[in-house]
């Protein structure tokens, strides 16, 4: 079981509450395709994604970091059960998305990036440390289904 | 690989935090204190608490030694070999630690850069830190 301290829950709570997660969702994935473009690998169906522009344009790349995003959410609206939140989750990923796991982390690594540009200042280091032990969490979760 | 567009980009980005290098180098390493706690333990000779003198004049050597790296680009190598030196014999670093480090150093040029902080000058600087961090750590065996 996760122990959260108050203020990682009220900090977790806080930053998601006030977040766009269409533009956020479309950022951090499009972010991820283009610093480690061999995430490209899993969105072989959604067209142009040949730059930077072409993939920060590509609404197939919009529309499916709102949907990363707002799977995030049930993590956030479950912090004391994150693991059974996402059983099926880890399952799609593993038997029929087939991602490496060790991608869950790039992801994650972009999304604090977007988040850290957007609060600046705010997203101090203890921010920054209870927003990653989430993260953290939340990719545990996802790979505990892979065999 | 880095293209010259990212090389330029790279040298502006470092030339610009060189003015603040004992901020943004401290910064990074506090994140880097806070998030990943492990990475205290190469520190126990120094006083890492924040805004201490240590941990600002480190701070400050690593983000000069990045930007004198920048300029450098095409012969990190030979730059860097004391460094490398140091960091494989004397230091002895568990090279995970590396992206930790990394890590921090770009969550520290978002929170200031905001929106500058492009995703390509992301992927830039990203490629330009492990390029970095490899040839310090070339030395290790």
């Amino acid at each position: 079981m996760v122990e959260w301290t108050e203020f990682e829950r009220t900090t977790i709570q806080d930053i998601f509450s006030k977040m766009n997660y269409d533009v956020v969702g479309q950022q951090s994935l499009a972010r991820c395709l283009i610093v480690y473009p061999w995430t490209q690998r899993y969105f072989g169906n959604f067209g142009n994604l040949y730059n930077a522009a072409a993939i920060m344009g590509n609404p197939m790349v919009a529309a499916h970091g709102k949907v990363v995003l707002h799977g995030l959410d049930r993590a956030v609206k479950n912090m004391d059960n994150i693991k059974a939140t996402y059983a099926e989750l880890s399952v799609l990923h593993s038997e029929k998305l087939h991602v490496d796991p060790d991608n869950f982390r790039l992801l994650g690594d972009c999304l604090t990036v977007v988040v850290a540009a957007q609060l600046g200042a705010a997203f101090t280091p203890e921010v920054q440390a209870a927003f990653q032990k989430f993260l953290a969490v939340v990719i545990s979760s996802l790979r505990r289904q892979y065999q | 690989m880095l293209s010259n567009t990212e090389k330029e980009l790279i040298v502006q980005i470092w030339d610009k935090m060189l003015p603040v290098a004992e901020e943004i180098g401290s910064e990074a390493l506090l994140r880097m204190f806070t998030t990943f706690p492990k990475t205290k333990t190469y520190f126990s000779h120094l006083d890492i608490s924040p805004r201490s003198e240590h941990l600002r004049c480190h701070g400050k050597k690593i983000v000069q030694a990045l930007a004198e790296g920048a300029r450098n680009i095409s012969t990190l190598t030979t730059t860097l070999a004391p460094l490398s030196r140091f960091h494989a014999y004397q230091l002895r670093i568990h090279p995970t630690n590396f992206k930790l480090f990394n890590h921090c150093i770009l969550v520290t040029l978002a929170c200031h850069m905001g929106e500058n902080f492009t995703p390509v000058a992301h992927a830039a600087i990203d490629k330009f830190l492990s390029a970095f961090s490899a040839v310090l750590a070339e030395k290790f065996r």
